[in-house]
């Protein structure tokens, strides 16, 4: 019993990880129906900028997000307006070649700057201290401060959507760019804020990876899977659903590593598959377009 | 007036480039008495390639299906020679045929769950499948495990000249050969209801073309092709690990060959092939350089060229090598279409 909660705490604590850098992917999804295949990428990137500054100004880690956060975002503006404005439409095929291709260069310039040594954001105390409820449950302050980080994320983000006049465009665009012309707003310019938005919460996930997890330069596909998986089993175009898709992926993952060590990412995908053989359309599907 | 209307389907190009392939396949089919091992290694690396290249431009140039995870299929293939040739004894040879139907019987129930995703989403939930199959193999300590096994026994007794002879001519028959395949496919019914289908779905069902049932089948035969030169790269490279041989880097090197050299040409996938090897020899002393510089010029082509040097070519000189539309011609004029 004690065995059986434990796992489904832990699951739920993946799942904050995994709900943190889903919310970026979920949103570029949402508004411009643009997958970023380097989005995993992205946040490996956001993780080794936070080493550079935690190292350049001796700053603790949570600090770094001072400098981490906006200057992702102001990426993102630039990746959008630069590059991936000129290849969205209706024909999907370039903006996803593209994304793929950055992948791919991210990637090898990481290992060229970095090399493959494994590199972790030291966070002191943070990272080692927890609470113990009974025997054999127990929760780190860390884990449990990333899934609190997501929340309040997604609920900053649909207070944001729902109330300002910026937030109210994102969601015009995403159901027409034309349309947004009316509202006195450049399409351009309001697909390149969403994903300086979406890359914001990619510098809050990469550094929350980099302090909770060992990182190298190859860990971009596999965080790029996890967020996908999660906002596909969440149902697109609601982050709330992408929160609870995280939760599915993470207690899966949960329930695999306690069966055996080599199991617990096969349960999450097997989890993945199992959702697109029965409910495609996710649990809280609110955008109707794939 | 009475139009005298001939259709066309050969070009001057077409009928230059069948003088040309007959020698080519001439010079590839003697490399074995004439050229040295490594060129032969090169050779046989440069003709999978090839093979790969082609038929995943059958999937996504002209079936609209861009999959990352064809390397499920690759590592079926490979694993197909560990099980049949290394642990019970088969021929590895007559095992290239087995892990080949095998990956086409596990790609026709992958499609059903697959196909619910479409576009971006599929790509990436193929990537998804594919990872399912690498934990498997690492899962499966008979087969080796996390760690990979070698299968030299298999081809032990077999005359290494022979032996890699064999493998020349394999490779050359199935690079040469899927040129030939597309080519054929793409001239046939068949090839025309693809072409339909990648101009527009919606269209094409309305004149009575079975979407779902024609992906389905690009998809199975492309992963039956996968499997195919998965044994042939593993019986080549004689040890196999679930990381070789299900890695996304086979399909990251397949979409640049694709994308830079012409995406939906039979043209372009050669010279991607040609323009990979190339970068690739000249900046092997760099590391991953040459990873970057090809990624920043499949960036550079996607936005700038569309179609690929290829595409840009065609569009340019009206090239067609290997011309797969039907043009009506009259006495006073070609009429094109594609």
């Amino acid at each position: 019993m004690a065995n059986l909660l434990d796992t489904l705490l832990q699951g739920t604590l993946l799942g904050g990880r995994y709900a943190l850098m889903a919310i970026g992917l979920s949103l570029a999804f949402g508004v411009m129906r643009l997958v970023n295949v380097a989005h995993g990428d992205f946040i490996v990137l956001a993780a080794y900028l936070a080493l550079v500054t935690v190292n350049a100004l001796g700053l603790h880690p949570l600090s770094a997000l001072l400098i981490v956060v906006p200057a992702m975002a102001m990426l993102g503006y630039a990746v959008q307006r630069g590059l991936l404005n000129r290849a969205i439409g209706r024909d999907i095929m370039p903006a996803l070649l593209i994304t793929f291709g950055l992948s791919v260069i991210i990637q090898n310039s990481l290992l060229e700057v970095f090399s493959a040594d494994s590199r972790r954001l030291q966070a002191g105390n943070l990272s080692s201290t927890g609470v113990s409820f009974a025997d054999g449950i127990s929760m780190g302050w860390f884990p449990l401060m990333t899934l609190a980080t997501a929340a309040l994320t997604i609920g900053g983000l649909e207070q944001f959507f729902r109330r300002s006049r910026l937030g109210r465009a994102f969601r015009a665009v995403s159901d027409d760019p034309e349309i947004v012309q009316l509202m006195g707003y450049d399409p351009r310019h309001v697909h390149a804020l969403a994903m300086a938005v979406a890359f914001a919460t990619v510098g809050i996930a990469g550094t929350f990876f980099g302090i909770g997890t060992i990182f190298d330069p190859a860990l971009g596909p596999p965080q790029l899977l996890f967020a996908f998986e999660a906002v596909i089993i969440g149902g697109m175009g609601s982050l709330w659903g992408t929160l609870a898709g995280s939760m599915v992926l993470g207690i899966a993952q949960a329930i695999g590593f306690r069966i055996d060590p080599g199991w617990g990412i096969l349960f999450g995908h097997a989890a993945f598959l199992i959702i697109l053989a029965v409910r495609p359309q996710g649990l809280f599907p609110r955008t109707r377009d794939a | 007036m009475r139009l005298d209307v001939v259709i066309e389907t050969a070009t001057r190009a077409s009928r230059t480039g069948a003088v040309v392939a007959i020698g080519v396949i001439a010079a590839v089919a003697s490399m074995p008495w004439w050229a040295g091992s490594g060129t032969m290694r090169t050779g046989v690396e440069l003709l999978y390639y090839l093979a790969l290249a082609q038929v995943w431009n059958l999937m996504a140039g002209y079936g609209g299906l861009i999959s990352f995870g064809q390397q499920a299929f690759i590592g079926i293939g490979g694993y197909a020679l560990v099980l049949f040739a290394y642990r019970l004894g088969l021929d590895p040879y007559l095992t290239l045929a087995i892990g080949s139907a095998l990956a086409g019987l596990f790609a026709w129930p992958m499609s059903k769950l697959l196909f619910r995703l479409h576009g971006a989403y599929f790509a990436v939930g193929t990537w998804i499948v594919a990872e399912c199959w690498r934990l498997v193999f690492a899962n499966w300590s008979w087969l080796g495990g996390g760690s990979g096994i070698s299968i030299t026994a298999t081809v032990r007794g077999i005359e290494p000249w022979w032996r890699e002879a064999l493998a020349f001519w394999l490779a050359a028959l199935i690079g040469l050969g899927s040129i030939a395949g597309v080519y054929l496919l793409l001239r046939s019914r068949f090839g025309l209801a693809l072409m339909a289908l990648r101009d527009s779905e919606v269209a094409s069902e309305s004149i009575g073309i079975s979407v779902t049932q024609l992906k389905t089948w690009v998809y199975v035969v492309a992963a039956a092709a996968f499997g195919l030169v998965g044994g042939l790269i593993f019986l080549t490279k004689l040890r196999i690990s679930p990381d070789s041989a299900v890695s996304i880097n086979w399909s990251v090197t397949i979409v640049f060959i694709v994308v830079v050299g012409g995406i939906g040409t039979i043209e372009g996938p050669i010279i991607g092939v040609v323009l990979y090897f190339l970068l690739r020899e000249y900046l092997a002393d760099y590391g991953a350089i040459y990873m970057i510089v090809f990624g920043l010029l499949a960036i550079t082509v996607m936005l700038t060229l569309k179609g690929g040097i290829w595409g840009t070519v065609q569009r340019r000189f009206d090239l067609h090598f290997f011309p797969v539309q039907r043009r009506l011609r009259s006495s006073q004029q070609t009429l094109n279409s594609t």
